[in-house]
């Protein structure tokens, strides 16, 4: 019974993302059953839509930027957290944390004051990435907070102990050892921003992202089926990236030595 | 002696490296959400008559916010919603996280959390978007049901209203509410509920007395991650909502970027957010003695 009611859960999590393919390949313009045929029209019409390649370029250098960062500032808080004891620690890292259960609408609307009527600057392609390093930080905190804790500390005792300096020990045992994590949380935050919309809708000056752009598409009924073609093409990447965010989270726990017990959060 | 005085400066050390290294993140948190969210604060007591900034202090924003009728029927709306997509959802999911931590394989248990947060990280938007295409007049759920003679006429009440809401914003949050769940319930010592079997209680009252208030944690934790950022949800209400189905996000949005009273919008934000947390407060309160000793 309870493994019958898992199934269908399943079902209905996957339902939207099943249908997309289903729609991105039959030829007729409303998105309806029946079926009409099959086509491939409208993911060529992708290849020619100029203004979607630039939003994707634009998605593309945010994504990549918010990564970087975010996992660099994770590295520092997961590492912070595991290794020192410092008073105010749960405090500070409770802080750090906070985004992840913020309404996105909430730091949208506040770095929209900020920026815009304070400080009186133009909305860019910069402000999103500061927006989106704000909420991935915490993902990967999380992630890394998991590398550190299966880090076996007595190796790094043990090249302190033999000669090396404290720098030296974190390039050349810590860092290959939490390396897995660090892949991880990159392809996580790369996943995060790329997909992000509310923030991006609020704080895009005249470069959309590509969310930003399907929101516009959407409005047009014409252009419904070219958004499914698009929407296919973009599940299957998200999908390609979270597999190897998972498979190195695996690695670095069969390096560590130490039992899955699952999951990213 | 001389050993303890070596240990106070080690832990002195050992304190500034890791102030040091959570200083950069907890800066970059501070400066980016605790300052812009104190901006939004003071900016919500001045006012904007079309393109002019007043910054005299005022209650105007707070005064128009609660004796206009529809902005507190947003929010209130915002809550019953929110709330109705957090009971759907935690309710959902306990038997889902139940099952992977009880009936599943410990080697495949990581596959299964896997799968089920799969759907979770694929674009949002188009997730919402089709929403609107299952449960619409002519949409599959309709036609299906049609098609096998279960229904004569098109189910209308789920689409274009505070039902389609709920139904989408329960999909979209379902793996947030399984995995505190599923940690909670990781975390209960079997042999508890092997004792409360063995000490007489049946399947069903070892469930209830025994795993059900280990497993409130994740529950409580579960609850709180799904409501917050469901009273602040902006695209399912604008693509699935209909006019009757708009909540306090969709307000904010038109006052920053379509009414240009940004303070105004930002009064509605502080009003909304404080409200959140302080029923969120009032949820962690009641539920305390639950909480005790969950943690480990």
């Amino acid at each position: 019974m309870l493994r019958a009611y898992v199934i269908v859960f399943l079902l209905f999590l996957y339902a939207p993302i099943l249908l997309l393919p289903v729609f991105a390949f039959n030829s007729g313009t409303v998105i309806a059953f029946p079926l009409d045929g099959f086509t491939l029209h409208w993911f060529a019409e992708l290849a020619v839509t100029k203004a979607l390649h630039e939003a994707v370029v634009n998605s593309l250098i945010i994504a990549a930027v918010t990564a970087v960062i975010s996992t660099a500032l994770g590295v520092a808080a997961a590492r912070a957290g595991v290794r020192y004891r410092f008073p105010g620690k749960a405090a500070a890292l409770g802080l750090i944390m906070v985004p992840l259960v913020l309404p996105e609408i909430i730091v949208a609307v506040s770095l929209l004051v900020v920026v815009v009527q304070i400080m009186g600057w133009d909305l860019s392609m910069g402000t999103i990435i500061a927006a989106h390093v704000l909420i991935c930080t915490p993902f990967a905190t999380a992630i890394l907070n998991a590398s550190f804790q299966n880090l076996d500390p007595s190796l790094e005792e043990a090249a302190v102990d033999l000669g090396e300096s404290r720098s030296s020990t974190f390039r050349l045992i810590t860092l290959p050892l939490i390396m897995p994590g660090i892949i991880a949380a990159l392809l996580i935050s790369f996943t995060i921003s790329l997909d992000e919309f509310i923030i991006a809708f609020f704080l895009s000056g005249s470069e959309p992202t590509l969310p930003v752009y399907i929101w516009s598409m959407l409005r047009f009924p014409r252009l419904i089926p070219v958004v499914m073609a698009l929407g296919t093409i973009l599940v299957v990447l998200s999908v390609l990236l979270l597999t190897l965010a998972e498979i190195s989270r695996r690695r670095g726990l069969r390096r560590a030595g130490v039992k899955d017990k699952g999951g990213f959060l | 002696m001389i050993d303890q005085i070596e240990t106070g400066a080690r832990v002195n050390q050992e304190a500034k490296r890791g102030w040091v290294l959570v200083s950069v993140p907890l800066f970059y948190t501070i400066l980016l959400m605790a300052a812009p969210l104190t901006a939004i604060f003071v900016f919500s007591f001045w006012s904007q008559d079309f393109l002019t900034l007043d910054t005299t202090m005022t209650l105007k924003n707070y005064r128009e916010a609660f004796s206009e009728p529809l902005y507190a029927e947003l929010l209130s709306r915002s809550i019953g919603i929110a709330g109705a997509v957090t009971l759907v959802t935690v309710v959902l999911a306990f038997p889902v996280a139940y099952f992977v931590s009880f009936h599943v394989a410990p080697e495949r248990k990581s596959l299964w959390l896997f799968l089920i947060t799969i759907p979770f990280w694929t674009s949002y938007l188009l997730r919402i978007f089709l929403w609107k295409v299952i449960l619409g007049f002519n949409g599959v759920l309709n036609t299906s049901l049609q098609g096998i003679g279960f229904i004569e006429e098109p189910l209308t009440f789920i689409l274009y209203n505070a039902n389609a809401v709920v139904i989408t914003l329960a999909h979209a949050f379902a793996p947030f509410a399984i995995l505190p769940i599923f940690v909670a319930l990781e975390k209960i010592d079997r042999s508890l509920l092997e004792a409360a079997r063995d000490l007489g209680e049946n399947a069903v009252m070892t469930f209830v007395r025994v795993t059900l208030p280990l497993a409130m944690p994740g529950v409580v934790a579960a609850t709180l991650i799904v409501f917050i950022p469901t009273v602040g949800d902006y695209v399912t209400p604008r693509l699935v909502g209909g006019p009757n189905g708009l909540m306090i996000a969709n307000m904010i949005q038109t006052q920053f970027l379509r009414l240009n009273n940004a303070p105004m919008g930002a009064a509605l934000a502080v009003i909304a957010m404080t409200t959140v947390t302080v029923m969120a407060l009032l949820l962690l309160a009641a539920t305390r003695k639950w909480m005790r000793g969950g943690g480990r």
